[in-house]
């Protein structure tokens, strides 16, 4: 796995927000929505990014696809021309640049525009990038709604989402991600919004299409099964800090972060003589505004000492064997 | 590229075209049924659809039954008739005005230009309030502070005030009035109620989908925030409609635009030769003024009825 090429290099992304700025004041409150954040994807494995809501995934998600643009840091993408980096790119070069990485949204109710057919939906683009003639772009969004499973496609393409089911519709959003022939993907929370039956359904989709098609996935949620059934790493995120990476199995049964550990203790085990561990972190969520220079977790964290008051907020260090927590205490 | 199933048309251009619009006119016949749900609507449409005929019959009946010499509906004079105004006969259903002319006659030659201006100021309202909703909620800062103070300014300043003005400066006709109402409304109240929407329609994931897909500003505006805004559009057009044809009957009632008949013009003739508040010379005052309020308010009908199918909040089930 480590020796593979990596494929999207992030390194010291930060995202502020400022709150309360007017027109002719500057905001001197800012959300650190994701901040000095470093995380390397490689080629071909699918990375799941796990945390409560509110700590960043999903901006970290648009900030790899541009939506946003980073306040600082950089996201070095692998293209056949060697690395770009994608807070640089404009015009052109940009809309190029999203031939090679798209997203699925959480929710298929709203990703798709209601006034538009299946077709031009999964076809939009391919139009918009002008790939490729008329015939070619309407075979190539045949073929793609084949494979993710709506068969025939004939009786799909000339149909507007209202009229297809949840599961349905997250399939033509898959279908839509993929027209392009993506090498990387971000899936934020795309099963979240889906009736359990056919979570798995869908999951098993992504998985088939992405080893097709060679697609290397960013899996944001919430939900750890998911991310386990989905990825091969995890990244688990707290304040717009990544706390704990390494792979999936790896940090499941050995979580070392405080953190980790309660995420892992809060997931319902099906037994009802399950003694569950007490959940020893106090407090909630809070948002990452104007935070104190210590550790993210130090309001909540059952380890917190003098050392880690006093102290930055700790940096991400491995642990061996690629698994990485940022924790003075371990 | 791996086997693909047998299409279901043959990919052209224009077999696209057709499709689209079989599905539209399939939306449309949804819509059709929903608008049909309410008889408020349908009330509308009638009075709308009488109106249209009388329009489409004047002409006919100039040129068939009624002689040019007498019924014209401005230079018409009718020897055979005594006294001027003169009441309701077979020969004049609705009598004649105090200039000796026909009244049937000026009130259906008239429907056609208050069509007319109905409809030239609510097409340039909703295509300037379209537009710039779109822009100002899409861009924001600058530009929608520019627009959505220009809206303030224009709500503002009342309409008929500023038409008066306008009147006394240049010769207002039929035209110059539907121009003017259509900026005033476009870049006056429908912009704010459109931009409101186009906000809530930014925010859609589809948006950001788009902007994945690799569509510019210009095609994210007009591929997906227009055709979404289309709607509420399209119901802010009958309100103008209703406005426009009050204003010009206002103005006209006033004498200040150089229209050679309308409604509003009728009841100025009543009213210039001292007819206006008199109970014998009902027929000179109650068809212009039934029309213009029947004619208005059909238009808010229809408006008030489109409103519960474009906004699925008011729909009963």
């Amino acid at each position: 796995m480590t020796n593979k090429e990596v494929l999207v290099d992030i390194k010291h992304l930060s995202k502020l927000f400022p709150m309360g700025s007017g027109m002719f004041q500057r905001s001197k409150v800012f959300v650190y929505a994701v901040s000095d954040v470093n995380l390397q994807i490689r080629k071909g494995e699918s990375v799941g990014l796990v945390g409560e809501s509110g700590c960043g995934k999903t901006t970290t998600g648009k900030l790899l696809t541009r939506l946003l643009n980073p306040t600082s840091g950089s996201v070095d993408f692998q293209t056949e021309n060697g690395p770009v980096d994608i807070a640089s790119l404009r015009g052109k070069a940009m809309k190029k640049f999203r031939r090679h990485v798209q997203m699925i949204f959480q929710d298929p109710y709203e990703s798709m525009n209601p006034r538009l057919t299946i077709n031009d939906t999964v076809a939009e683009p391919l139009n918009v990038q002008g790939i490729g003639s008329l015939v070619e772009r309407e075979d190539r969004v045949v073929q793609l709604l084949e494979s993710v499973g709506l068969t025939p496609a004939s009786s799909f393409l000339f149909r507007y989402p209202h009229e297809l089911s949840g599961g349905q519709r997250q399939r033509v959003a898959i279908a839509r991600a993929l027209v392009v022939g993506p090498d990387f993907v971000v899936a934020d929370e795309p099963t979240s919004m889906l009736d359990v039956s056919v979570r798995t359904s869908v999951m098993q989709l992504m998985e088939d299409l992405g080893e097709k098609f060679g697609v290397t996935y960013l899996y944001i949620t919430h939900d750890i099964a998911v991310a386990r059934y989905m990825s091969d790493r995890l990244a688990v995120m707290y304040l717009g800090k990544i706390v704990e990476l390494g792979d999936t199995e790896e940090v499941l049964h050995h979580p070392l972060h405080p953190y980790t550990k309660a995420l892992l203790s809060a997931v319902p085990v099906p037994d009802p003589l399950h003694q569950r561990e007490p959940v020893v972190i106090k407090g909630q969520v809070s948002k990452p505004i104007n935070p104190l220079p210590r550790c993210r977790f130090y309001e909540r964290c059952p380890l917190a000492d003098k050392f880690c008051e006093t102290h930055d907020h700790p940096p991400l260090e491995d642990q061996g064997a690629g698994h990485y927590v940022a924790c003075y205490h371990i | 590229m791996t086997s693909v199933a047998v299409r279901p048309i043959k990919v052209t251009r224009a077999a696209l075209w057709r499709m689209r619009l079989q599905l539209s006119w399939r939306g449309l016949k949804t819509n059709w049924a929903l608008f049909t749900e309410n008889p408020i609507g349908l009330i509308g449409l009638g009075i709308i659809v009488f109106f249209g005929l009388l329009a489409l019959l004047h002409p006919i009946l100039m040129h068939t039954v009624w002689s040019p010499n007498i019924y014209d509906p401005v230079s018409g004079f009718d020897m055979q008739v005594p006294m001027s105004p003169s009441p309701p006969s077979p020969r004049h259903l609705l009598g004649t005005d105090p200039l000796g002319r026909d009244v049937l006659s000026q009130l259906m030659y008239s429907t056609r230009y208050e069509f007319g201006l109905g409809i030239l100021s609510a097409l340039i309202t909703v295509i300037i309030a379209t537009t710039v909703g779109a822009f100002s909620a899409y861009y924001g800062g600058i530009i929608d502070m520019f627009f959505m103070r220009l809206a303030d300014l224009v709500i503002m300043v009342p309409l008929i005030p500023i038409l008066i003005v306008l009147a006394a400066f240049n010769p207002v006709g039929m035209i110059e009035l539907g121009i003017v109402i259509g900026l005033l409304s476009g870049f006056g109240g429908t912009t704010i109620v459109i931009k409101s929407q186009g906000l809530a329609v930014k925010v859609k994931p589809y948006i950001e989908a788009a902007r994945i897909a690799g569509g510019g500003d210009f095609h994210i505006i007009f591929s997906h925030m227009v055709p979404n805004l289309m709607p509420l559009s399209l119901l802010y057009m009958m309100f103008v409609v209703t406005s426009a044809i009050f204003s010009e009957a206002v103005l006209s009632f006033f004498g200040l635009t150089q229209i050679k008949m309308s409604w509003g013009l009728m009841i100025n003739t009543t009213q210039v030769f001292g007819y206006l508040l008199r109970f014998d010379t009902w027929y000179l005052l109650i068809p212009a003024s039934l029309a213009i309020t029947l004619l208005c308010a059909a238009f808010y009908f229809v408006g008030r009825a489109l409103d519960e199918v474009v906004n699925p909040r008011l729909r009963r089930r």
